[in-house]
């Protein structure tokens, strides 16, 4: 009974402990991204766009791929109940709005977050390690607007932009299998998307990739300041990164399709 | 360069304090780490902080550079209360401080050259032509001219230390700290660093500040030592001084005698736990 309180306020109390840390996170990264340039601070604008290089673009290949083959498989499953009814022009309605509203901007995340959430994480972590962390600070350079603003802007960057390329993409994959296996008609299966789709979709989409970016910034960043120990705390936080990353990303997608409901 | 090179340093004044240490306390959670230090390190001297694996010297670094928050005490730096400044001033002050750290801490990602041109590109409006030679000046200092292209994975652990000491002259410190130089290199390489931070002291009359645990070098360099047991100062003066003190811990440490084992493990433990 002892041990299970103990448990229960322990964990409740580093449960608080994170949040605060992550609060002070926030504050401080929104702090040195948006307020202290306009006092003539400058931001890491090089390190930015390589980061941004190293998020989105070298990113493309495998979340095209990914969304391309959903595309494909969404269509194939939708297909065969939609032929029943003669219905599969519908096919385009149906792989359209779930690309744009749900699936590019979710995949593209979850990619991401594998792919680069998991990058910060081991790069900060490492760096914490071996003390690198403690030279910038002891330099007067503050490891917020060094490392994370950089990264924290590429992201909020190339998310979005890579969203895009995936609902694209993603509706090519119906297009191919419509068109060329089930032998829908190629200008009404276009026809078809365009009637369907809103720009409430597209927003939708677009607001949750830019929450997506930053719940994945951020979870890195702040997994990797949490690194204690040598390599084996790198590779713990990062597992946990990746981990902790996926559920917010899928919980503030559970937000936000309530709110555009 | 502001700080001209002079054949002979001017000897240390006699009470030209640049860091004066007033009844630090340190906590990590409910233990207490350090208890109540005093001390005061001169202008322009080698200054050693020696003691025993856990004893609270590298926490005491940390401390003085500001890395960490006391649980109480002042550290004063050249007269100005380090601990209850803003951020904004603890800045102003560590640009005047430099830190070579025990694994040297150098950014892996960047090369010899971008490291010790970091501080000069992020805290001063030079030229990029000007950073450049200053930056070769600082690697020719501690003997790695022709190095700057290289990666730090690319040096020998001797080597990365003098880059981080480089580094740390970057933006000409008043004040410089070093964690455990020698650690991990030969006697050899070790000796060689020794010399380096006697180099530094004596050109530039740059105040150091060394933890370490190595009796060799601390003969070498040290003007004053303080000697640390369980958080507190148990010896302070010169290292003659030192060895005319009779506390039990100075003289073991000098005679390099080992503890009984049982009772020093003992002793670890309950310093663990205390």
């Amino acid at each position: 009974m002892t041990y299970l309180l103990g448990y229960t306020g322990r964990s409740t109390l580093n449960l608080l402990y994170a949040a605060a840390t992550v609060c002070v996170l926030m504050v401080d990264t929104v702090n040195w991204t948006f307020i202290q340039p306009l006092r003539g601070r400058g931001i890491r604008m090089r390190s930015a766009v390589e980061h941004f290089v190293e998020f989105g673009v070298r990113s493309m290949p495998i979340v095209g791929l990914i969304c391309f083959l959903i595309g494909v498989i969404m269509a194939l499953n939708a297909a065969g109940t939609l032929a029943t009814w003669g219905a599969t022009r519908y096919i385009a309605n149906l792989v359209g709005v779930s690309s744009l509203r749900e699936l590019a901007p979710l995949m593209t995340a979850i990619l991401i977050t594998g792919r680069s959430g998991s990058a910060i994480t081991a790069e900060i972590g490492t760096m914490k390690v071996a003390e690198e962390i403690d030279a910038l600070n002891v330099m007067g350079l503050n490891p917020t607007k060094f490392l994370v603003v950089p990264k924290f802007l590429a992201m909020l960057c190339a998310v979005p932009c890579a969203t895009v390329l995936s609902m694209l993409i993603m509706i090519f994959g119906g297009y191919c299998v419509s068109v060329y296996y089930v032998g829908v008609d190629s200008g009404i299966y276009i026809d078809q998307t365009l009637e369907a789709l809103e720009m409430k979709d597209f927003v939708t989409g677009m607001v949750k990739s830019v929450f997506f970016a930053v719940v994945i910034c951020w979870v890195g960043v702040f997994r990797g300041f949490q690194v204690e120990g040598g390599a084996e705390g790198v590779g713990r936080q990062t597992t946990s990164s990746v981990v902790t990353s996926i559920m917010f990303i899928i919980f503030v997608d559970l937000v936000w399709t309530v709110l555009f409901y | 360069m502001t700080q001209a090179a002079t054949a002979q340093p001017e000897p240390p004044k006699a009470d030209d304090y640049i860091i004066q240490v007033r009844d630090l306390v340190v906590k990590y959670g409910e233990r207490t780490v350090l208890d109540g230090i005093n001390l005061d390190v001169k202008r322009g001297e080698v200054f050693v902080i020696l003691g025993g694996s856990g004893c609270g010297k590298s926490t005491l670094l940390r401390n003085l550079v500001g890395l960490m928050r006391p649980h109480s005490g002042t550290i004063l730096i050249d007269g100005k209360d380090f601990t209850a400044m803003n951020d904004e001033e603890r800045i102003e002050i560590r640009r005047r401080l430099g830190m070579c750290f025990q694994g040297s801490a150098l950014f892996n990602s960047m090369t010899i050259g971008d490291n010790v041109a970091l501080p000069l590109r992020e805290h001063t409006r030079l030229e990029a032509s000007t950073i450049d030679i200053m930056t070769k000046i600082k690697l020719e200092l501690v003997g790695l001219g022709g190095f700057d292209e290289y990666m730090p994975s690319q040096l020998s652990g001797g080597m990365k230390k003098r880059a981080g000491l480089a580094r740390a002259m970057a933006m000409d410190p008043d004040i410089i700290f070093y964690d455990e130089p020698s650690a991990g290199l030969d006697p050899i390489v070790a000796a060689g660093l020794d010399s380096l931070i006697r180099k530094m002291q004596h050109t530039f009359n740059l105040t150091s500040v060394v933890v370490t645990h190595e009796m060799e070098s601390v003969k070498l360099i040290a003007d004053r030592v303080v000697m640390l047991l369980k958080g507190r100062v148990v010896g302070l003066g010169t290292l003659d001084e030192l060895r005319q003190n009779d506390h039990p811990f100075v003289q073991q440490f000098f005679a390099r005698e080992p503890d009984d084992e049982s009772t020093g493990n003992a002793n670890y433990l309950e310093s663990l736990t205390a």
